[in-house]
């Protein structure tokens, strides 16, 4: 690495189960990077996974305005923060954090075909051991959270404010974002899940 | 205005800019948003082919009448519309004409990991390769340009990272191209043997000229970073290396992979003392240099199979990876399944209780071919699972005929089903081909075909009858199944089994994330009634699983679709209201 293009860029990996909405949250959380104008590179999975396979989204951003992003990817050890949708793909993908980042994970576990099929376990315990690995965990119960904002389905929503209290982006420009990406009629449930998340996250 | 887009959608934009007025694709991940986000511009008229060699000579007579024309694919659609692309390249184009073909290194959702760049040597077609965002609209523009000055098709190479990653792209206002006048010349036209023999030097000296071409050009560009060490690069490897090695080497790095710029790449060997060619999937540029007789490290170092990142470029450069953590426990895999209330899942628990040979194809059906399911013998290419069910039948006789199938989805039937069926009706097979009819293309992202009744834009359009298709062939016993009546679909493949001559099942039911499909309320389980037999699980819903001895139901994805409720021994699975509480 040269000394002197040593670029400063921060990491987000957004993982869960395809049909879970990992997009819109990288999609929102990409928007109010480019708004903040910083160079910012989102990477996003479609096709075969989405279709309840294990799912892969990942964000990356410079920290001030002359920082390139080059590769779109994060590979093991360099995540900043780790933004889980489902318990288990925390665990699977821990491995990418980088040392002393960050864990936000929704606690809501979903068995995949081989655990229904019986050829393997759900793992006990599973963030327990995320946490003894000793990174920040910040465990949240994101799906009672987006019921009581009106919806299930803004689970991400409410992932995306739990995150925000971990990234330095002032949170009008979260919801400006959030106004700007969602349907009209859904703006104001989703800036519920926004608020119930981002003061569950402190 | 500066907008994150995605680079399909980039490429789409550059499209919209370069004045394009003709889109014909067939959808492959990862190259379909192309298509869909063209088809947003007025300006452009996009359309959804039966395949890949249709939107191909579509997109070609669009460049004949005058139109600046692309047509979007997949690396494996390139494969169909390969015909057509190597006669173009004798051709040439009245108005520019691009191929853009989406290749899938890492396989995230294909059947093989095929390098287009082959293609382009083979059909000696000049390709160009963007590395993010910004390239792809610029790139995209720029192969319009180039395809005019030089008469030629030209290819537009992404690859999955390209393709399906965010990044600023600071827009630009549409420059209309004017419709072209056609002017009748048989010689550069219709490629008989006559014509075709002098035109086949003329594209010999193209290459040359675009090899010239190439050494000065603005996309290929050499860094020089006064380092002994080289790189040569294209596309998102490119970003890779950058991110690992910074401004410790010197670059060549590549807007253009065919032809090569060999002076440039003489430059930087004079520069350096050691190369290394950094390439995914094959040694296309390395071997060219080795051809040229300059010493290079390429897959001495670098691995032949999957997708690249940084950290595969800094472990075989030996670089120090980060430090990272793991769990102790074994992690299951979470492998796509069918959604939940998918049309297909009754059909391939049918064929599993039949124990019948299936000739499998591609589609989201291909997810039958886990567990529990289990039920699919072979998946070739789109289009294979129908002649090849002919094929194992002549061979097998009354035999195989008896115990086996063929399933296949509706846009893959009509993309290259059609002449299997054609063969089985012609050539008298006794073969059954179910069709799974859920009206739309889902594997790719939901995408309206010619049986759907819907253009892209969503307009109204007539739509193919597929009874009357198959019948028009030459089938006699064509018949129509609701896949969620499982009793219905049982009997209906047994009779066709047995039946003395070739036959159709339709299973008809759209795809269960489609807007106007209404779901039920979700079902579930009486704990009283269940006796945690596990008959249930063999369906393979992802919302039932189990949990202390019992069956559950997850109410987030339930769809109430019902199709579970008949494997239940005791009838313990129902609606929540029938139900005291
Ligand atoms: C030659 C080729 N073109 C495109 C694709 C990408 N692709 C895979 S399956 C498929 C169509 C799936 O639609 P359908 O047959 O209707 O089945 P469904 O997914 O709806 O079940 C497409 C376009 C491919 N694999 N090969
Ligand atoms: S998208 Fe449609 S066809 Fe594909 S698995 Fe889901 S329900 Fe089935
Ligand atoms: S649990 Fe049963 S009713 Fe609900 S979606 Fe799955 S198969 Fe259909």
């Amino acid at each position: 690495m040269s000394e002197k293009g040593k670029n400063a860029v921060k990491s987000v990996m957004i993982v869960g189960v395809g049909g879970q909405g990992t997009l819109l949250a990288s999609r929102v959380l990409g928007s109010a990077m480019l708004q903040k104008g910083v160079d910012v590179k989102v990477s996003e999975v479609h096709g075969m996974s989405q279709r309840g396979g294990s799912v892969v989204t990942y964000v990356r951003y410079g920290e001030t305005p002359e920082d390139r992003v080059y590769s779109p990817v994060i590979e093991r050890g360099e995540a900043d923060v780790l933004l889980a949708f489902e318990a288990l793909e925390a665990a699977r993908f821990l491995p990418y954090l980088k040392k002393g980042g960050t864990v936000v994970v929704n606690t809501q576990q979903m068995d995949p075909m081989p655990v229904i099929t019986g050829a393997a376990q759900y793992p006990r315990d599973i963030l327990e051991k995320v946490k003894e690995q000793g990174v920040h965990v910040l465990a949240l119960d994101a799906l009672a959270l987006a019921e009581k904002a009106g919806s299930a389905k803004a689970v991400n929503v409410v992932l995306i404010g739990a995150m925000a209290q971990h990234l330095s982006l002032p949170r009008e420009v979260w919801e400006e974002t959030i106004r700007s990406t969602v349907p009209e009629k859904f703006i104001n449930m989703n800036l519920q899940a926004f608020e119930l998340g981002f003061t569950t996250g402190v | 205005m500066k907008e994150l887009l995605l680079g399909n959608e980039a490429v789409a934009r550059g499209l919209y800019e370069a004045g394009v007025r003709v889109v014909s694709s067939y959808p492959g991940t990862p190259s379909t948003e192309i298509t869909e986000a063209a088809a947003k511009y007025e300006e452009i008229y996009c359309e959804w082919a039966p395949n890949e060699k249709v939107a191909a000579e579509v997109a070609a007579g669009a460049s004949l009448g005058g139109a600046r024309s692309l047509c979007a694919m997949k690396h494996v659609g390139l494969n169909v519309a390969a015909d057509p692309l190597f006669t173009l390249s004798y051709i040439g184009v009245n108005a520019g004409m691009v191929f853009a073909v989406a290749d899938d290194p890492g396989l995230h959702s294909s059947q093989n990991e095929q390098d287009s760049r082959n293609y382009a040597i083979g059909a000696k077609l000049p390709m160009l390769e963007p590395a993010d965002s910004a390239e792809c609209r610029d790139f995209a523009k720029l192969a319009f340009s180039l395809s005019e000055k030089f008469d030629t098709p030209v290819i537009l190479r992404l690859t999955t990272r390209v393709s399906h990653s965010r990044s600023v792209v600071e827009l630009q206002p549409r420059q209309e191209a004017p419709l072209l006048p056609y002017q009748k010349d048989p010689s550069k036209n219709v490629m008989l043997p006559a014509f075709a023999g002098p035109k086949h030097k003329v594209v010999e000296q193209r290459t040359e000229d675009l090899r010239k071409w190439a050494e000065t050009c603005e996309i290929n560009r050499l860094e020089d970073n006064g380092s002994s060490v080289g790189v040569i690069a294209a596309g998102a490897v490119y970003q890779y290396a950058k991110e690992v090695l910074g401004d410790s080497v010197s670059y060549l790095k590549l807007g253009m992979v065919n032809p090569l710029p060999e002076d440039l790449i003489r430059e930087l060997a004079a520069k350096t003392k050691e190369i290394y060619v950094i390439e995914e999937l094959d040694p296309v540029i390395e071997n060219h240099c080795k051809v040229m007789g300059i010493p290079v490290h390429g897959k001495d170092v670098f691995p032949r199979c999957g997708e690249f990142s940084q950290a595969v470029i800094a472990r075989c450069m030996g670089k120090e990876l980060p430090a990272s953590t793991a769990v102790e426990e074994t992690i299951p895999v979470r492998p796509p399944v069918m959604c939940c209330g998918c049309p297909h899942r009754g059909v391939f628990y049918t064929l599993k209780k039949n124990k019948v040979y299936v000739s499998g194809d591609i589609g989201c059906y291909t997810l039958g071919a886990s567990a529990p399911l289990s039920a699919m013998d072979t998946c070739i290419c789109m289009g294979a699972s129908v002649s090849a069910l002919h094929g194992y039948n002549k061979a097998k006789g009354a035999e195989g005929e008896k115990k086996s199938v063929a399933v296949i989805g509706d846009s893959t039937f009509i993309h290259s089903g059609i002449t299997g069926l054609i063969d089985i009706a012609y050539n008298q097979s006794n073969s059954v081909v179910v069709v799974l009819d859920n009206s739309i293309t889902g594997m790719t992202g939901h995408q309206q075909n010619p049986t759907t009744g819907y253009t892209i834009k969503g307009d109204p359009t007539s739509a193919v009858d597929l009874e009357a298709l198959c019948k028009a062939v030459g089938i006699r016993r064509v018949r129509v199944c609701d896949p969620y009546d499982l009793k219905a679909l049982d009997s209906a493949l047994k009779e066709e089994l047995e039946a003395e001559e070739p036959s159709v099942i339709i299973s008809r039911r759209p795809c269960a994330l489609l807007k106007y499909v209404k779901h039920n309320p979700p079902l579930e389980v009486d704990a009283a009634k269940c006796i945690g037999c596990k008959a249930c699980l063999g369906i393979g819903c992802p919302a039932i699983s189990f949990k202390e001895g019992k069956a559950v139901v997850d109410h987030t994805q339930c769809v109430g679709c019902g199709v579970c409720t008949g494997l239940c021994p005791k009838g313990a699975i129902g609606k929540k209201e029938e139900r005291p509480e």
